[in-house]
């Protein structure tokens, strides 16, 4: 249990000679002690190498990193009291699970007892003990993972670190998996770094989320921040499923309202400061399909409206997902599964003012956010 | 007969019945017999041969005394000083090589794990030795490096002011264990180092995390996963060394005396230079169970050991 404190990383894999893109660009991010951070992006997006200097494998190119106050900048992986979930999973596989699970605790030169008790208690948690006498390659997938879960535990570190635990499990038993995490990560309280490229991982999973993109941060907030104040346009898109629509709109002279080809909004009063002086400009307007609702020909006076073509239909059940064209522009809705739409229908949609996001047209940020704590 | 016409038959009649289906599977019994034909012809006659040979008196200086002799020759050969020697040779040569060559190509392999410039070259350079031929191993030590007047090694001393040394008249076993561990090294490193590049990096790094140091990686992580390959490296390798023959041909021809004679260079010089077949061919058989015994307690012995090790 320990504060983890990364101050203006850096990492570029150039060398000594700084070159080309820096891989991952000064990470700035102070955990509470305990914390469950996410890091979330796009594969390549410096997540994997961020968590990866906090174990020690990567040198840092610039900055420092400070665990529980201590700078472990330049401290051996061995000497930093972290254990690491790796994707693979990383088992021993010439021990048993055992033995693998006691590897660390040897190294230690614990009593025997001692690594007995331990190894137990972790397998107990774990649902493993029937397990422990056998050798990796005789177990599944999910059973190998829940090793490397153990593995971990028996350490009792300051901090953890997974690196995609989940990517190599079949979709039920991952969020079975999740759940179990995030109940162990509940009951230990270790501070915890989590790296995941999906993004329901993330929000289920994340107390804070970092969101990145090519080596630098986009956003570090809440799961809520996240889904209902993203900064921008990469953010918006990213979080959410199915993903935001953005659709470009020009700002009428009252800097409220927003006009489209086929569509047009009025800004929130939340959000409507990010449109002074914007008058004739064009914006962004972002809308997540699940606020768009369906609007009976009755309510063509809506402030917020949309009027398209319905492209494609996929009913999922409890709710359908509609691809409508307007006035050009692919957006999906998702609908009441008891409203009854057909291929190639004229629809309206509304939704709400306050669920409105609006970015530049140029720089994708976010406008009219309130000011970050 | 109309394309459509055709069609609707095809679709109407009954899928034509699998013919080769009832017999099950392929006819591998035809398909394996060239090899195992070869084989036969390879292995099995020859060591038919030999057992027969064995039993007879078959000398080519007396081509008319060829009658049945029962265990004559096998007697002749418990009671002769120099198969004795030979097979004591045979096994110090044997081990010795194969603790040189095993230790000293992990050594290497770990050093041409590691990244450093010019590693494609200096790896093609370690390994070559494999690919000199062993008659040319023998010719090159013997000439150029261990010859008291015109050697390399003999230079060397002499630079520094010491006495040239005649290797193969003075250590002639611990030469003869010097070329075949400089011929056969390569070989170690070659298939250690690949063992080594199968090594996933993920190991390593979760036992760097688990606070294994240098040393502890070496044995925890990199000898348990090298087992396999050592294995096969010591099996092939005491194969090989056991009939070790062309560079003590090339040499010492078995001398000075018999110091340097193994059992196939003793069955040589029965063959050829007594003409005793039989009792040459007594010996081949006892080479066989030796080389058997040999392996059977070499499998047992590292067997034994990567599961001591890998259990602890």
């Amino acid at each position: 249990m320990a504060i983890v404190e990364l101050k203006n990383v850096v990492k570029n894999y150039g060398g000594r000679k700084a070159q080309g893109p820096n891989a991952v660009d000064d990470f700035n991010l102070t955990t509470r002690d305990g914390e469950f951070v996410v890091l979330v992006g796009p594969s390549g997006c410096g997540k994997t190498t961020t968590m990866r200097m906090i174990a020690g494998l990567e040198d840092l190119s610039a900055g420092s990193i400070r665990i529980g106050g201590r700078d472990v900048s330049d401290v051996a992986p061995r000497d930093r009291d972290i254990a690491m979930v790796f994707q693979s999973y990383a088992l021993y596989p010439h021990m048993t699970v055992f033995g693998n699970m006691a590897f660390a605790l040897r190294l230690k030169k614990l009593p025997q007892a001692e690594i007995e008790k331990r190894v137990r208690e972790a397998a107990r948690m774990l649902d493993i003990e029937h397990l422990l006498e056998r050798k990796p390659r005789a177990l599944s997938g999910g059973q190998r993972q829940r090793v490397a879960l153990g593995r971990a535990i028996v350490r009792q570190p300051q901090v953890f670190l997974m690196d995609e635990p989940l990517s190599n499990l079949d979709a039920k038993l991952r969020v079975e998996t999740r759940a179990q995490i995030i109940k162990l990560h509940r009951s230990l309280g270790v501070t915890t770094f989590y790296v995941t490229h999906d993004q329901v991982e993330a929000m289920t999973m994340g107390q804070r989320i970092v969101v990145m993109l090519d080596g630098n941060v986009q956003q570090i907030a809440t799961p809520h921040e996240l889904y209902a104040q993203p900064v921008n346009t990469f953010v918006a898109g990213f979080i959410g499923t199915p993903s935001m629509n953005f659709l470009p709109a020009t700002v009428g002279d009252d800097a409220r309202s927003l006009q489209g080809e086929g569509y047009r909004f009025r800004a929130g009063d939340a959000r409507a400061a990010g449109l002074a002086g914007k008058a004739g400009a064009t914006v962004l307007v972002g809308v997540r399909p699940e606020h768009l609702k369906w609007c009976g020909s009755g309510d063509a006076q809506a402030a917020n409206h949309l009027a398209g073509k319905v492209d494609v239909v996929e009913p999922l059940g409890s709710t359908t997902m509609v691809q409508v064209d307007v006035g050009g522009q692919r957006i999906t809705a998702q609908l009441d599964s008891a409203i009854a739409v057909e291929m190639g229908q004229p629809i309206a949609l509304t939704c709400a003012a306050d669920v409105l996001h609006l970015f530049d047209a140029q720089t994708g940020q976010a406008l009219g956010l309130p000011a970050q704590a | 007969m109309s394309p459509i016409a055709t069609a609707a038959l095809a679709k109407t009649a009954p899928p034509a019945p699998p013919r080769r289906r009832a017999r099950s599977g392929p006819p591998t019994r035809r398909l394996m017999a060239p090899a195992t034909l070869f084989l036969l012809a390879w292995m099995i006659v020859p060591l038919a041969m030999t057992l027969y040979y064995s039993v007879r008196h078959y000398n080519l200086m007396m081509p008319e005394l060829r009658n049945f002799v029962g265990a004559t020759n096998y007697k002749l050969l418990l009671t002769d000083p120099t198969f004795w020697h030979s097979l004591v040779n045979t096994l110090v040569l044997v081990m010795a090589c194969l603790a040189i060559t095993v230790a000293l190509g992990l050594g290497l392999a770990l050093l041409f794990n590691r990244t450093f410039p010019g590693r494609g070259v200096a790896r093609t350079l370690a390994i070559s030795p494999f690919f000199v031929m062993p008659v040319v191993t023998g010719l090159i030590w013997k000439n150029m490096l261990f010859h008291p007047v015109y050697g390399l090694l003999a230079w060397l001393a002499r630079e520094l002011g010491l006495a040239p040394f005649d290797w193969l008249a003075q250590q002639p076993m611990l030469s003869i264990v010097i070329m075949i561990a400089w011929e056969w090294t390569p070989f170690a490193l070659l298939i250690l180092l690949t063992g080594l590049q199968s090594l996933p990096e993920d190991q390593i790094e979760a036992a760097r995390l688990d606070g294994a140091g240098r040393w502890q990686e070496f044995r925890h992580i990199v000898v348990p996963h090298l087992g396999q390959v050592l294995y096969v490296v010591v099996m092939l390798e005491s194969i090989f060394f056991l009939t070790s023959f062309a560079e003590i041909y090339a040499t010492t021809s078995g001398g000075p005396g018999t110091a340097t004679t193994n059992l196939p260079y003793y069955i040589y010089q029965n063959a050829f230079f007594q003409y005793d077949i039989g009792l040459s061919s007594a010996a081949a058989v006892g080479a066989v169970v030796l080389a058997n015994v040999f392996s059977f307690f070499l499998i047992r012995f590292v067997a034994g050991n990567l599961n001591a090790g890998s259990a602890r």
